[in-house]
């Protein structure tokens, strides 16, 4: 998500920056490229329409027109603009002084409510709560069992009900855990018995959080709706979901800047755990080319050991970088996610990493080079000098691929370490590991 | 996109125009304002909105259109030619249809909805359920069948999506039903190994009739924005899609996403989900579709239009 949004602005901004100064011209056509690429991402016209207009009045107050710094002082202007869109800091997900802690989860059809409560309940449990699921949804075929089914894969308890308000409020009276998370059914902001319904079951359990459930790749409508579920229901919290797409994001964005209720969580895959507290400043960053540092940071720090990093680090730099590393660098990276959702957070990537293919392809390359590395035997790997026709020829039947793709893994690991070894000195004081 | 088309035609209705639209409102540059914040509004892509609002602006300027009915009438025109399109479908016995789409679009609720309306209208459906991944689809669509009174075969779940629809025509030829409509598993668009499944269902489908799928029907949130352009080009490279369903339609939401697909994709829509019962699925109509853009909206609606009231839901 948001990568392409990233994209076009990052042309725009270069070709401003491209101008010994900013005309008036110049300035307008910025804020019709502007324009043009937050419509492009779904961005609400309303809030576009005011986004621009305030990046214009500031950018006529800042002069930057004739300016020599005028061009910076845009991306400056667009910049704290977005942010203002998107909110500042991280808000948590409510924790009730004296448990049970309720949160009801509320949305469109097909936004993905049941999934999003799962995989709440499986990241609270991660925290040390004890969630227990309620099943609200008795309206569409099968609801009910699907969160049954989900909540026997996380092993977490789910509870049934007849009448949603009275019975969910009798759970939250004796709930068996500390977190009561009630999943309701999807309703139309515009269909009065449904509305009714589940402001009926909001009065019954007098919820900590009020999550609304928002599709990544929701169009213009999501403020609407997201607005008329706010004037019935106290939402605290927006879930996006579906960001694993590639939509660009600017309704669920969108929500937060004409409503103000913030974005909690954000649900990224099919799996279970696919779920993220929602950062907004680290996201303007990323939006804007900046890249999401703290991010990848935290990944690594889940998935690597710091002190074998640094070592190998420290051996990559000094040449003695063996295949057996990289195997186990190859491993740990995999261990962090997809290489392209890495490749975006790393500063000044972004645009770089639309250019490399990340699809199914590079992929399946990995998998070749895993498969070639782990039909070595650790001599192999450790001194690939060794490497004789027969012994590449085994390689290459243990690893199901051809003599050739062998020849060709060991050349380039070859010269990468030999760039490595030119590159060491200068990657040591001023690499993109130093910020 | 051309406006100038619609124009020719509106300019022939002489009598109307001087019997009925002598009081018509002048195009005024708000006016104009609020046309397009209507089509951007309906999820419309901006690279169809500019050039439009261009040749409408010029059209003003240089006279050929002064009033807010003959401007609305030729855009509305200009819009129903994108979306007339040719139909795609083969033809085979059984005729094999498989719904397609993201999750949360409304697949397995559409299914349902296109068996019902083909057994109304004589034929003999079975469906499929081929959704072995998400937790109870396969419950969903078999509550459905029951309640449309429509046979159905069912795959286990985390079974072989392909081998569902294999056996369901593969049983459709057997006890003698002319249409199999089969329900996958919602994917994103982004996610190189669904799609690849979704390839060797239709694959295999054609290995159990030789030529099926006849059709295959991506659905569309129409809630959603311009995301649905890049999903009906990636199902389409995988699935190759022959007709849209856009859902969910009885909301506020307008479902404009669909002109870019349709101009770029020439991909004919050819249902429109309205609501959550087993007959709120409705054929296609461009015109009726296109003014209803411009009449749902509340705050969108440019003026010089009627609020219809009659059949508008609250």
């Amino acid at each position: 998500m948001f990568e392409q949004l990233e994209s076009r602005l990052t042309t725009t901004f270069a070709k401003l920056r491209g101008r010994p100064r900013v005309t008036d011209a110049d300035l307008e056509e910025a804020l019709r490229d502007v324009r043009v690429a937050l419509l492009e991402a779904d961005v609400s016209f309303k809030v576009v329409r005011s986004l621009v207009a305030t990046v214009r009045e500031r950018a006529v107050g800042a002069q930057v027109v004739r300016s020599v710094t005028g061009a910076q002082q845009v991306v400056k202007i667009v910049h704290d603009a977005l942010v203002e869109m998107l909110g500042s800091e991280a808000v948590p997900i409510a924790r009730a002084e004296r448990p049970p802690t309720v949160i009801v989860i509320v949305g469109l059809q097909g936004s993905g409510k049941t999934t999003s409560a799962a995989k709440l309940a499986n990241l609270l449990r991660k925290q040390g709560r004890k969630p227990v699921l309620v099943a609200a949804d008795i309206h569409r075929p099968a609801a009910v069992e699907q969160l049954e089914a989900l909540g026997r894969q996380l092993q977490l308890p789910v509870r049934r009900v007849v009448d949603p308000a009275r019975d969910a409020a009798r759970i939250v009276a004796e709930p068996g855990g500390d977190t009561v998370i009630v999943d309701t059914a999807g309703r139309l902001h515009i269909d009065e018995a449904m509305m009714a319904e589940v402001e009926g079951i909001v009065a019954a359990t007098k919820p900590h959080d009020v999550l609304l459930v928002v599709d990544a790749m929701a169009g213009q409508d999501a403020v609407d709706a997201a607005s008329a579920f706010h004037a019935r229901l106290p939402i605290t919290g927006l879930v996006l979901a579906k960001v694993d797409s590639d939509a660009r994001g600017g309704a669920s964005l969108s929500v937060r800047a004409a409503t103000g209720i913030p974005v909690k969580l954000m649900g990224t895959g099919e799996k279970l755990d696919s779920i993220e507290v929602f950062h907004p400043d680290r996201l303007a960053q990323r939006i804007l080319g900046m890249g999401d540092v703290v991010t990848l940071v935290e990944k690594a720090q889940e998935v690597v050991d710091q002190k074998e990093a640094e070592e190998q680090a420290k051996k990559m730099l000094e040449a003695r970088f063996t295949l057996d590393d990289f195997y186990t660098q190859l491993q740990q990276v995999k261990k962090m996610g997809p290489l392209g959702d890495l490749m975006k957070m790393i500063p000044g990537m972004g645009q770089l990493a639309a250019q490399i293919p990340t699809g199914p392809e590079t992929e399946r390359e990995l998998k070749k080079v895993e498969a070639i590395v782990s039909s070595m035997t650790r001599a192999e790997r450790a001194d690939l000098t060794i490497l004789n026709g027969s012994r590449r020829k085994r390689i290459a039947r243990g690893s199901g691929t051809t003599v050739s793709d062998v020849n060709h893994l060991v050349k380039q690991f070859e010269e990468m370490r030999k760039l490595m070894k030119q590159l060491g000195p200068a990657l040591r004081y001023h690499g993109p590991l130093r910020r | 996109m051309s406006i100038d088309s619609g124009l020719e035609k509106t300019r022939g209705g002489f009598l109307a125009r001087l019997f009925g639209r002598t009081q018509e409102p002048e195009v005024t540059e708000e006016w104009l304002e609020r046309l397009e914040e209507a089509l951007l509004r309906a999820d419309l892509s901006v690279s169809l909105v500019d050039p439009v609002m261009l040749q409408v602006r010029d059209v003003v300027r240089e006279g050929r259109a002064k009033t807010v009915p003959t401007v609305l009438d030729a855009v509305t025109d200009a819009l129903v030619q994108v979306l007339v399109t040719e139909e795609r479908r083969q033809g085979g016995t059984p005729r094999v249809i498989l719904v397609v789409g993201v999750n949360g679009s409304g697949k397995t609720t559409t299914a349902a909805k296109l068996a019902k309306r083909l057994k109304d209208e004589g034929a003999r459906p079975l469906l499929a359920a081929a959704d072995t991944f998400r937790a109870a689809a396969i419950e969903q669509l078999e509550r459905w069948a029951q309640r449309v009174d429509v046979p159905i075969v069912s795959g286990r779940p985390d079974g072989d999506p392909a081998a569902v629809v294999f056996d369901a025509i593969t049983a459709a030829k057997a006890r003698g039903h002319d249409v199999v409509i089969a329900d996958t598993a919602g994917r994103l668009h982004t996610k190189g190994h669904l799609m690849d499944e979704l390839g060797k269902i239709v694959r295999v489908a054609g290995r159990a009739r030789e030529g099926a799928p006849d059709e295959v029907l991506l659905v569309l949130d129409g809630t959603q924005g311009q995301n649905a352009i890049v999903q009906a080009r990636e199902f389409t490279k995988a699935a190759n899609v022959t007709g849209l369903v856009v859902t969910k339609l009885d909301g506020t939401a307008k479902g404009g996403a669909v002109f870019a697909i349709a101009n770029d994709l020439r991909l004919p829509v050819l249902w429109l989900g309205v609501g959550e019962r087993p007959n709120d699925l409705v054929p296609m109509d461009p015109r009726a579709f296109v003014t209803a853009m411009f009449e749902r909206g509340r705050e969108g609606r440019p003026a010089g239009r009627p609020v219809r009231t009659s059949d508008e839901r609250p």
